[in-house]
């Protein structure tokens, strides 16, 4: 049961910690651009937003204080005023910076991978807790048995807690026989 | 299969330790260029040599080329200069200007201090035409074909290393390809 708790808690962990990384802060610059219609400003905000600053690299279109930055805002402005669908500014951007300048990488076969992988990796964590699991669970038994047996056995307990295989069993007999024929044997010289 | 188990650990740890050594070496600060061997983009804009008669891609050399982007403002250009300047005396290669983001006095007046190593000094001051270019900063260096197509980028500054181990190389391949 502990080992079933311990995993789902770290499991619990783990969307904390994805879901509050997940949540950043955005430092958007400041442009005047008047537009006609609020769909349009919002397709503004939404592609400067996905789009990523070539010069900065690590900052969107609309919160890089760089000069290519601002140019290419300027650009995605244009082409809103001008009628040019998202998929015409998208092949706009990508025929001069490159896949690189998308924050959400298409679906290519180098990039499966990348949108895939997490979930082999999702795939080996669980099969791995299933196996953790079900260890646990096949090691309850040989407890169950030390503590039913009282007191004493209590004290005992690590040692009850050890699975040994019918093989190692043999090999301990036999060490344990050895064993004892080396001490009688010591015991014989020394007197 | 315990056995495989008892060195699992150490068969992740030379996995990671595979790809965080790739990773050490991997530049993510020079972007991969999809305009190579693409024709240069068409222009029309105006020149600091030719005043408000506007020039475009006809007015470029008809043999291989370098298009180096730069601004007085730049200072990775200034340390450029020189090498430019070596390779106009020698007669390597015609050596064309883009002045990328920049004011036209400002421009003149680095180029009359630091020598002028440019045939034709394209004016971007809008920045525009760089978009084209894929251009995202100063300095950057194309080299062009005879047919006006993009066989080679440099992103950055160019020292003399990187003059003999890349530009060097690379305009001796486009002078190759363009006779064959």
């Amino acid at each position: 049961m502990k080992g079933i708790t311990q995993f789902f808690s770290l499991g619990i962990v783990c969307v904390l910690v994805f879901l509050a990384s997940s949540v950043s802060s955005t430092f958007a610059q400041v442009d005047v651009y008047d537009f006609e219609t609020v769909e349009q400003e919002q397709r503004f905000r939404q592609l400067s937003n996905e789009f990523r600053c070539p010069m900065c690299q690590n900052a969107n279109l609309s919160s890089s204080p760089g000069g290519v930055a601002a140019d290419l805002r300027r650009e995605i402005y244009r082409m809103i005023i001008e009628g040019q669908t998202d998929t015409q500014i998208e092949e706009f951007m990508l025929s001069r910076y490159g896949d690189f300048v998308l924050y959400r990488p298409r679906l290519t076969a180098q990039t499966l991978l990348l949108w895939f992988g997490p979930f082999l990796f999702l795939l080996a964590g669980a099969w791995i807790g299933w196996n953790v699991i079900r260890n646990s669970a096949n090691k309850k038994p040989s407890t169950g048995q030390a503590s039913g047996s009282g007191a004493v056995a209590n004290s005992t307990h690590a040692v009850a807690d050890v699975v040994i295989s019918a093989e190692e069993r043999n090999r301990l007999n036999r060490l344990l026989a050895e064993n004892d024929l080396h001490t009688n044997a010591n015991d014989n010289t020394g007197r | 299969m315990n056995k495989l188990k008892l060195f699992l650990p150490v068969i992740i740890f030379f996995v990671l330790a595979v790809f965080m050594w790739r990773g050490l070496y991997l530049d993510s600060r020079t972007l991969p260029s999809v305009l190579i061997d693409r024709p240069l983009p068409e222009f029309q804009l105006r020149s600091l040599e030719l005043g408000d008669q506007l020039v475009s891609t006809a007015d470029l050399p008809d043999e291989p080329f370098i298009l180096n982007i730069w601004g007085s403002y730049c200072l990775p250009c200034l340390q450029e200069n020189p090498i430019f300047m070596a390779a106009k005396e020698q007669q390597i290669i015609p050596i064309i200007g883009l002045n990328y983001k920049d004011r036209d006095d400002a421009a003149r007046n680095w180029l009359e201090i630091n020598g002028n190593p440019f045939e034709l000094n394209i004016i971007d001051d809008s920045g525009r035409y760089g978009i084209d270019l894929g251009v995202y900063g100063a300095p950057e260096t194309f080299l062009v074909d005879a047919n006006g197509v993009i066989r080679f980028k440099h992103i950055g500054v160019i020292n003399y290393q990187i003059w003999e181990d890349e530009i060097m190389p690379a305009i001796a391949a486009v002078r190759a390809g363009g006779d064959s």
